[in-house]
């Protein structure tokens, strides 16, 4: 971990520079299961994006490209929620939705 | 020296007329007395354009810290005034507002603090808040609580300082009372207190800032050391300020200012109006061959502990007088007898005067001329005896 | 007012997120997914202003912060008018030609112990004002920040630690303040109430406030897995049902005007909302099931007046 600045070098009143500076603090840590997409069936629908409280659904050019995991906490909002159904997960095999749950190794 | 005219002003409306010139660009304030003709004066100005200030009648005087708060952190230039109750009900953003380090200007009117409920002066207020991290600036009489509220703005906006100033005044005895006060030109005043640039703005959108973030026992520490040292830079700044308006107006200031002093065997020092009443008692007792000195502290918080200690330690006996008492200080005593013993400690190498402290005022109670001369004479008794009878008194108190 | 309702999900997600990521919310938090839905319906540049709570701890832990918008935290109660002296300095500013004027919107975010309870009055100070500031408070039914102690926005029955289920008290025994209702009452431009399972709805009501000329308020539903305990998963699924049993109604008030948004086709029963949360488990037992038809008919009478109020059929 860096050193910790002395008073001397914080900026005054505890005023925070620089914007999303929480970024740089790594929350994916905390899950015990993760969210996994099956990308063919996937509709871009962007149900997951509105309802992800962390910012990690990646979303680019219209398109949902994947998970932050660096910040997802696993809490599994975006697999409850998510509307489309198949019949066998690209990744877990499994019958369900296009995101689904698994462990977290 | 600038041109100024001479007006018939109550400090009120001296601080009111001052708070014009100096235009603000917001003031968020409540009515309570003896403040609430600031209050009323200034929102005439507003109403008949006289001052461009976006003016905000709060529902409380929490709610006007807190307004202020937001106001300053967006980059504005923020006054607004209070007393008593209204200060202690905004306690917590007091100490908000100086660790966030805003330069807020606020006009405190001293009077006493409940219960029992009691209009009147005393200092019980300002002082329940010296240690919130304000810098606190004491006025005799409307003269000076025009000068302060103005250089105050200096004081709190100097880049190394960014704190918040209470510019004190003693409720009805100066809040109420007209006196002849000398006012400067409006463009003197705009001149002098200049344009304020915020050091960090909320409404920076381009580079947006957090303010007000929490800080966990890893960061806390380091903010509040700073705060000190800011205050550890305020009284060259209060000098430097105070010799600047002192060749714009012929009126010079200083941290605090001393009568009779030089060869007196024995002091009084007290605070605000009360030095007024006292200098008549020590010019009398000067013509009877009786070699006593008043010292009059202007800058409270951070105290000019060094500098007092300077200019008092030839003496023999000190009466402090203070307006109010810290309760469950040492013998009931007050705070500015505190700060003095703890000056003379830390600055006198363990040597000094002797050293008295009595309570008097609260609630308004009135301080004769003859009182403070039988407190001098008490001084003078332990001058010549060694003897201390008691180390606080109280003056007009019916036991 | 007008405002604009086409709400293209893709077109949103294409513009930079104003709320980072690694901030210390508990997974599957409501507050999280209100605060992504509320910035990303609007334009025009913020400034946001946050009661302590919740949602200002875990967005500001010094060095940290996870707001790339202009953000302040004064203190518990005072959010609205600390927004309010923010919106005088930028009137004062903008007029006296200090800074230029960019259409900034004032935003505060407050849960429901600094709206409810201890920051009322200083709400109620800056509606009467008149400031253009929108004030949102995050309902999640409790002082959730220092463990889940009842607020007055808890309701009848509740488990909390402040109102806890007992041998012989069932949880709390008051329903919660109509805050919505006292909001409005205070003849601001716009009220509203919203929930994030209903996201197109809340963005719509977003965007009207934030347009409305003079102070707004919207009152969200902020479902708490952790205080309500249930699985982190099914936090928009509990929100729904709220929604759906008519516990919490999505309506408006537009300059004095009421309108449902929203009426369930099927209006279900609360009690499958308070099966689905294990605060009111205590409740399933018999000597406490009373309580379940009393907050059914709480929410039978509320919805009633409500529908009265909006013009519908009952």
């Amino acid at each position: 971990m860096a050193e910790l600045k002395g008073w001397k070098e914080l900026p005054l009143g505890a005023v925070v520079l620089e914007p999303g500076s929480s970024a740089e603090y790594i929350t994916g840590t905390w899950r015990s299961r993760r969210p996994v997409r099956d990308e063919e069936k996937c509709t871009h629908c962007m149900i997951c994006w509105v309802y992800c409280p962390d910012s990690a659904v990646i979303v680019k050019d219209g398109k949902v490209q994947g998970f932050d995991y660096d910040h997802c906490k696993g809490c599994g909002i975006c697999a409850h929620e998510c509307p489309v159904k198949v019949e066998a997960h690209a990744v877990t095999g499994k019958p369900g939705k296009v995101i689904q749950m698994v462990e977290e190794v | 020296m600038a041109k100024q005219i001479v007006k018939a002003l109550d400090g009120a409306k001296a601080v009111a007329e001052a708070m014009r010139q100096i235009e603000p660009d917001v003031v968020a304030a409540y009515p309570i007395t003896p403040q609430t003709e600031i209050v009323q004066t200034f929102s005439q100005f507003v109403a008949d354009g006289l001052v461009n200030t976006e003016f905000i009648p709060v529902e409380s005087e929490h709610a006007a810290m807190s307004a202020c708060i937001g106001a300053s952190a967006a980059g504005a230039r923020v006054m607004t005034a209070t007393a008593a109750n209204g200060l202690a009900l905004m306690w917590e953003t007091l100490y908000i507002a100086a660790s966030l380090r805003l330069p807020i200007v606020m006009s405190v009117v001293n009077r006493a603090l409940s219960a029992p409920l009691n209009i009147h002066c005393d200092h019980s207020d300002s002082m329940g808040a010296r240690d919130a991290g304000w810098i606190q600036i004491f006025a005799e009489n409307p003269q000076e609580a025009y000068d302060n509220t103005i250089q105050a703005i200096r004081i709190a906006e100097h880049p190394d300082i960014l704190l918040p100033v209470m510019s004190m005044q003693d409720g009805f005895i100066t809040g109420h009372g007209v006196e002849r006060v000398e006012v400067l030109e409006d463009k003197a005043v705009k001149e002098f207190v200049g344009e304020y640039k915020a050091l960090y703005s909320l409404l920076d959108i381009d580079q947006p800032k957090t303010f007000g973030a929490w800080a966990f026992y890893d960061y806390y520490f380091e903010f509040k050391r700073q705060q000190t040292e800011a205050l550890s830079k305020v009284p060259q700044v209060v000098r430097e300020i105070g010799k600047e308006y002192g060749e714009l107006s012929g009126r010079y200031y200083d941290l605090f200012s001393a009568y009779e002093l030089d060869d007196a065997e024995v002091a009084i020092v007290v605070l605000a109006s009360t030095a007024g009443t006292a200098r008549v008692v020590v010019r009398k007792l000067r013509q009877e061959g009786i070699k006593v000195g008043l010292l009059k502290p202007r800058l409270y918080r951070p105290f000019p502990g060094k500098e007092l200690v300077e200019a008092l330690k030839h003496v023999k006996v000190i009466g402090v007088m203070d307006r109010s008492i810290a309760f469950g200080s040492i013998e009931g005593c007050g705070p500015l007898f505190l700060d003095l013993c703890a000056s003379f400690y830390t600055y006198g190498n363990g040597k000094g005067p002797q050293i008295v402290d009595y309570i008097f005022g609260l609630g308004g109670r009135d301080i004769l001329p003859e009182q403070i001369e039988g407190m001098v004479k008490e001084l003078l008794r332990i001058a010549e005896t060694g003897k201390v009878p008691y180390r606080v008194g109280y003056l007009g108190l019916r036991e | 007012m007008t405002v604009e309702t086409k709400i293209n999900l893709k077109e949103l997600a294409s513009k930079p997120e104003k709320f980072a990521p690694g901030h210390r919310l508990c997974a599957g938090c409501a507050e999280g997914i209100i605060v992504r839905q509320v910035l990303s319906a609007i334009d025009e540049p913020v400034v946001v202003a946050t009661a302590t709570g919740c949602l200002e701890i875990a967005t500001s832990m010094y060095p940290n912060t996870a707001w790339r918008v202009p953000w302040i935290h004064n203190a518990f109660e005072n959010a609205a008018t600390t927004a309010a002296g923010v919106e005088a300095a930028y009137k004062a500013l903008v007029r006296k030609g200090k800074i230029q004027d960019r259409n900034v919107k004032f935003l505060v975010f407050g849960g429901d112990g600094a709206t409810y309870d201890i920051g009322l009055q200083w709400i109620s100070g800056a509606f009467e004002r008149g400031h253009r500031i929108v004030y949102i408070c995050l309902n999640n039914e409790a002082y959730m920040n220092t463990g889940i102690q009842r607020s007055s926005a808890t309701p009848l029955g509740a488990h909390t630690t402040t109102s806890p289920a007992g041998e012989v008290i069932p949880g709390k025994i008051q329903w919660r303040k109509p805050i919505t209702e006292i909001m409005a009452a205070h003849n601001i431009p716009y009220v509203a109430q919203a929930s994030p399972s209903h996201w197109r709805d809340l963005m719509i009501k977003v965007r009207k406030a934030v347009a409305a000329d003079g102070p707004a308020f919207i009152n969200i539903f902020s479902d708490c897995n952790r205080g309500w305990r249930h699985d982190t998963a099914t936090t928009i699924e509990v929100s729904r049902l709220a929604v759906e049993t008519c516990y919490w109604p999505l309506f408006e008030v537009e300059n004095g005007v009421w309108k449902l948004n929203y009426k369930p086709r099927e209006k279900k029963p609360v009690e499958e909302w308070l099966k689905a949360q294990g605060r009111f488990r205590h409740l399933f037992q018999p000597k406490f099931r009373h309580l379940i038809d009393e907050i059914q008919a709480k929410v039978d009478q509320e919805w009633g007046k409500l529908l009265e109020r909006c013009g519908e059929k009952q």
